[in-house]
């Protein structure tokens, strides 16, 4: 084993990983902002960034790979590589539900919405914020920030719950709001999602320091 | 018959003033393969040596603490060493076969413990051979020379040869460091096949070969057993930091 090949490749996939969680914020800030604002064409620049963190998964599963096929990595080293690869996927799948909120704005785009956002930004923040301390746990294998995410997660449930249940009520008074209402909530499940993933970092990062997994999404 | 297995207890090997192997407990346990880990000169080849007592053959040595297999506690003076290592085989890094045909080298072993039978000694033989995976290679000149074997051939033969007196433990020390992938390989599966009957103790310096192979890995360093464990946990995660940095390659 080439103790500075490995060394080399575990810190390009940390960067990697870094590079995807930052993209990966500014696009569900970006996501939500184009949603209040029926912005369409930040909407559509959310949409053509996306390529960019598929990429960058592509580049974390490959060199994952050959650090594996070359220097049969074990023990923490190993556990660094399998994270890598679950964080990549998590992200990757978090670029996507941005990029579907963006799509509902370029749906919505002319039309006037039918009641101001609230929750679901601020559903938006509290999940952007576990994206940010989720990959700072991991930066810092710090395994308490990765427990809070558990924490974290309960209050975006929460946040969801209110945001549903104001759009339902709002849907029985008025169902000529229903098309727009649906997609709005739809937003409000991916967001949902979105922080769910943000878990699931929390989970790898405790893998990743103690060696075993536990159950954040619970 | 069927071991039980081994059991040391606070071994310490002293060669002189040094004390190569300090306080060292680790069981073995039969039908599976342990593999000894460490960097050079961490004890680990003179702890397998002292299984069964090869290091007597060594001026200036002197044990401490109990080694027991069954009932019998290998340091007990009265222990006939010969029987002992009958039941205690050992493979070497180099395959050593004595300079007598391939049929000789297994039949040695059985003869010098009694059996004269030239039937017997021919089922002993085959029964041997296709054990180390070495029959269909051999069978049609097993009088010729084992130097003529490749390093390979040579080595599955030595493993042949101890497992002929029908040893309880087969002792390895770096059985495979001296051949080629391909003959490697071929040891590795018959450490898989010996351990169904075996209880198997091997030294190896390459990491990959004790994940493969073995289902306890001991890391030995400076003389102390540091950490022993379920191989799939050793390489995955070991509790010790020290036997992690040792099997990254951070030392060692």
């Amino acid at each position: 084993m080439k103790r500075k090949e490995l060394d080399e490749g575990l810190k390009q996939l940390q960067e990697l990983l870094v590079e995807m969680g930052e993209r990966v914020e500014h696009a569900l800030a970006e996501a939500m902002a184009s949603l209040q604002t029926l912005d369409a064409e930040k909407a559509r620049v959310i949409v053509e960034q996306d390529r960019r963190l598929n990429e960058l998964e592509e580049r974390i599963d490959q060199l994952g790979a050959r650090m594996i096929a070359t220097q049969q990595p074990v023990a923490k080293d190993l556990r660094r590589i399998l994270t890598a690869f679950k964080m990549a996927a998590d992200l990757e799948r978090m670029g996507d539900l941005s990029v579907d909120i963006a799509k509902i704005t370029l749906r919505l785009q002319g039309q006037t919405l039918v009641k101001p956002l609230i929750d679901l930004p601020r559903m938006a923040e509290v999940t952007q914020q576990m994206i940010h301390e989720s990959i700072q746990s991991y930066v810092q294998e710090n395994v308490d920030l990765a427990y809070k995410m558990a924490k974290d997660d309960d209050e975006v449930d929460a946040l969801y719950n209110q945001v549903t249940q104001d759009l339902f009520k709002l849907m029985v008074s008025n169902p000529q709001t229903i098309t727009q209402a649906g997609m709005i909530s739809f937003a409000g499940r991916y967001v949902e999602r979105i922080a769910d993933h943000a878990t699931n970092i929390g989970e790898s990062v405790v893998y990743l320091v103690l060696g075993k997994r536990p159950d954040l999404n619970v | 018959m069927a071991t039980t297995g081994m059991k040391v207890k606070d071994l310490s090997v002293f060669y002189g003033e040094k004390e190569a192997v300090k306080k060292v407990s680790l069981s073995f346990s039969p039908k599976q393969v342990t593999a000894l880990i460490g960097p050079s000169g961490c004890g680990k080849s003179t702890f397998l040596r002292s299984l069964n007592r090869m290091n007597d053959t060594i001026g200036g040595v002197k044990t401490t603490g109990e080694i027991w297999i069954d009932d019998v506690n290998v340091n007990d003076p009265s222990v006939d060493v010969v029987e002992l290592r009958q039941q205690i085989g050992m493979v070497w890094q180099r395959p050593n076969p004595f300079h007598k045909s391939i049929y000789e080298n297994i039949a040695f072993g059985p003869r010098y413990h009694g059996i004269k039978n030239k039937k017997k000694l021919d089922e002993i033989v085959e029964d041997s051979l296709r054990r180390a995976a070495l029959w269909n290679e051999t069978k049609d000149r097993l009088h010729n020379s084992a130097l003529a074997l490749s390093g390979g051939q040579q080595q599955r033969l030595c493993i042949a040869r101890s497992i002929a007196v029908k040893p309880k433990v087969i002792l390895m020390d770096e059985p495979a460091s001296a051949l080629d992938p391909v003959s490697t390989s071929k040891i590795e599966e018959l450490i898989a096949e010996l351990k169904k009957e075996y209880c198997i103790v091997i030294v190896t310096h390459n990491m990959q070969q004790a994940a493969r192979v073995s289902d306890r890995t001991a890391f030995f360093y400076m003389g102390k057993l540091i950490e022993t464990d379920d191989t799939d946990k050793m390489f995955t995660n070991p509790s010790e930091k020290e036997t992690d940095d040792y099997i990254s390659g951070r030392f060692g």
